[in-house]
């Protein structure tokens, strides 16, 4: 698809709009790694990936795999708004009888390849999608989004691993590397640098980009998809926590949690005017 | 004495007519092919084998994939890396979304012998009945792991199928009926019911022949599936006999014989006698001590049977 700057930067205003409005009804929910990822999913949902809201379990689509599952009301965000389900269905996140669980269930919401939440394992879920396509010789390509602490976990590496040894040049996976995990700064924590480095020896291929530039953006996701070479690829987007609401940007508090009513109204006024200001 | 087969290699046999059978099932190792018998559905169908290394919890969860794309997927590796490791891929990626990921696991017990309690599963059938959505199958003999294999393939969402090490004795017919969640009735029997699963259940008939000659007149049940536990079997039985025991090659702790009981105590409480390991590791040895040490023998079970019968 076309890249369209203007109408991608609307719509990712939008979209947070949407996110930050679930969150604060919910009174809980992850406000902090949804914006941060936001600008990396709208470009990958609305000009790079081959999905169709009317048939959601179309054998030739493209798989998603959020495997940074907290980032749930991003991908709900983006599913309602392409019509996969009802609008009216975000307000009931992580409500009680919602099909919009804390962290996305694929037997509940039209449009989720597969459910996430435990960190550490959507990696190896999209490579067991990218081996189906290469035994039954389809076109899809898989696409999952990484945090940069999950990366913490020692299975993203078993992955890792498996994804070069079977040559799955059809998985593209970007890591939204906000810096941030609960505990604090990720090197503080536990550091994972050098990630680009760590990718490549494992038999990546590896693009380093600015991950709320939308051309960056848009550039890295078609060529992680076109890339044929035997090589499975990572984005590694550097990304701020909660970009987009000034009292959220990298403060790690606001991970795991929701804003107050008046910050979130504070937050949306805020939002609404950066939508104007793409009009 | 009647024919020895692992059960482990029926399940290889069975792997190679699943191949034929369906394009779709595939099959992942984790570096112990030769041992777990998948190697036989390697050598058949190259394309859908894959050595995932030393590494269960990407195996599942690359399972759970390849599942969301269509495919049967079996996965394995011994008995305690197979459930342990993994567990928490398992519970949160495989069964929380009912994934058609069968994990069919050898060298599971403490029969494994030599290798010693790292290798000795003995919580396996325990983790996994746990998990909603799982159903668990410890077949008794040979043929019985070949169609409970079969069968698992046919319907869709997670099982854990546990095959051992040994060989033992043959004692059901390629013939007889199989049905998951429906247990068989070897021998009837009035005065106790001794319920088993895997090898147990072979010294049960050897136990139950014990009793005979004392004139206990002792029925034994293949309890083959775990999840879901027969209840009209164990319902009949156990208000037939009023004296139950169980056996199997696992901790007395989460297993079988709990599941027994979980049913029984809440319908019809009658005197439980569990045999299995209790609350212990394993150790070295070979398989005919360790069962002697762990007080899992032919004789233990007809001693428990006893005990059951005194308290009627």
């Amino acid at each position: 698809m076309k890249y369209e700057e203007k109408s991608l930067k609307r719509k990712a205003a939008e979209l947070r709009i949407e996110i930050v409005d679930m969150i604060t009804r919910a009174g809980s929910g992850h406000p902090g790694g949804s914006l941060s990822a936001i600008d990396l999913l709208t470009v990958l949902y609305y000009s790079i990936i081959k999905v169709d809201p009317q048939k959601p379990d179309w054998n030739e689509r493209d798989r998603f795999v959020l495997s940074k599952g907290h980032a749930a009301p991003a991908i709900y965000a983006i599913l309602a708004d392409l019509g996969f389900f009802p609008k009216e269905k975000l307000t009931g996140l992580r409500q009680f009888g919602s099909i919009l669980q804390g962290h996305p269930d694929m037997r509940k919401v039209p449009g989720i390849d597969i459910s996430t939440g435990s960190l550490g394992q959507g990696l190896s879920v999209a490579v067991g999608m990218a081996l189906a396509g290469k035994i039954d010789k389809k076109k899809y390509k898989v696409f999952a989004l990484l945090g940069d602490g999950e990366i913490q976990e020692g299975q993203i590496w078993e992955a890792s691993m498996a994804a070069a040894h079977y040559n799955l040049d059809n998985l593209c996976m970007a890591v939204d590397h906000n810096g941030l995990q609960i505990d604090g700064k990720i090197e503080d924590v536990m550091n994972p640098s050098p990630i680009e480095d760590k990718f490549i020896s494992f038999g990546w291929k590896v693009k380093s980009i600015d991950g709320h530039s939308l051309k960056e953006i848009y550039d890295a996701w078609n060529w992680a998809r076109s890339t044929e070479n035997g090589k499975p690829s990572a984005i590694i987007a550097k990304t701020v926590k909660g970009k987009g609401v000034s009292f959220m940007e990298n403060v790690v508090g606001f991970h795991g949690k929701a804003p107050t009513k008046e910050q979130g109204r504070e937050a949306l006024d805020s939002l609404k005017k950066a939508l104007n200001g793409v009009k | 004495m009647s024919e020895l087969k692992a059960t482990r290699d029926a399940y290889g046999d069975a792997l190679i007519e699943l191949g034929k059978k369906d394009k779709n099932v595939v099959v992942l190792d984790a570096d112990l092919s030769e041992s777990t018998k998948t190697a036989k559905f390697r050598e058949h169908f190259p394309d859908r084998f894959f050595n995932m290394g030393i590494a269960e919890q990407n195996m599942i969860d690359v399972a759970a994939g390849l599942s969301t794309c269509g495919k049967i997927v079996f996965t394995s590796t011994f008995a305690l890396f197979a459930t342990g490791r993994p567990w928490e891929q398992i519970r949160n990626t495989v069964a929380y979304s009912n994934l058609d990921v069968k994990i069919a696991a050898s060298h599971s017990g403490i029969s494994v012998g030599a290798d010693g309690s790292s290798h000795q599963s003995l919580e396996d059938i325990a983790i996994m009945r746990v998990i909603p959505n799982m159903r668990v199958i410890v077949p008794c003999d040979a043929p019985e792991s070949f169609k409970a294999t079969i069968e698992a393939a046919s319907i869709p969402g997670p099982f854990y199928i546990r095959f051992g090490r040994e060989k033992v004795p043959v004692i059901t017919s390629k013939n007889d009926d199989f049905e998951i969640g429906k247990a068989r009735v070897l021998k009837d029997g009035s005065d106790v019911a001794i319920i088993s699963c895997g090898m147990m259940v072979f010294l049960s008939l050897e136990a139950a022949q014990m009793l005979e000659k004392e004139g206990i007149n002792a029925a034994v049940i293949d309890m083959h599936t775990i999840k879901p536990i027969d209840t009209k079997i164990l319902s009949q039985f156990a208000d037939k006999a009023r004296a139950v025991v169980t056996a199997e090659e696992h901790s007395v702790i989460g297993g079988l014989g709990s599941a027994v009981s979980e049913f029984l105590s809440e319908t019809l409480p009658v005197p439980v006698y569990k045999i299995g390991t209790r609350d212990t590791f394993g150790q070295s040895g070979n398989p005919v001590d360790l069962i002697k040490k762990y007080k899992m023998t032919a004789g233990d079970i007809a001693e428990a049977a006893r005990k059951a019968v005194s308290r009627k």
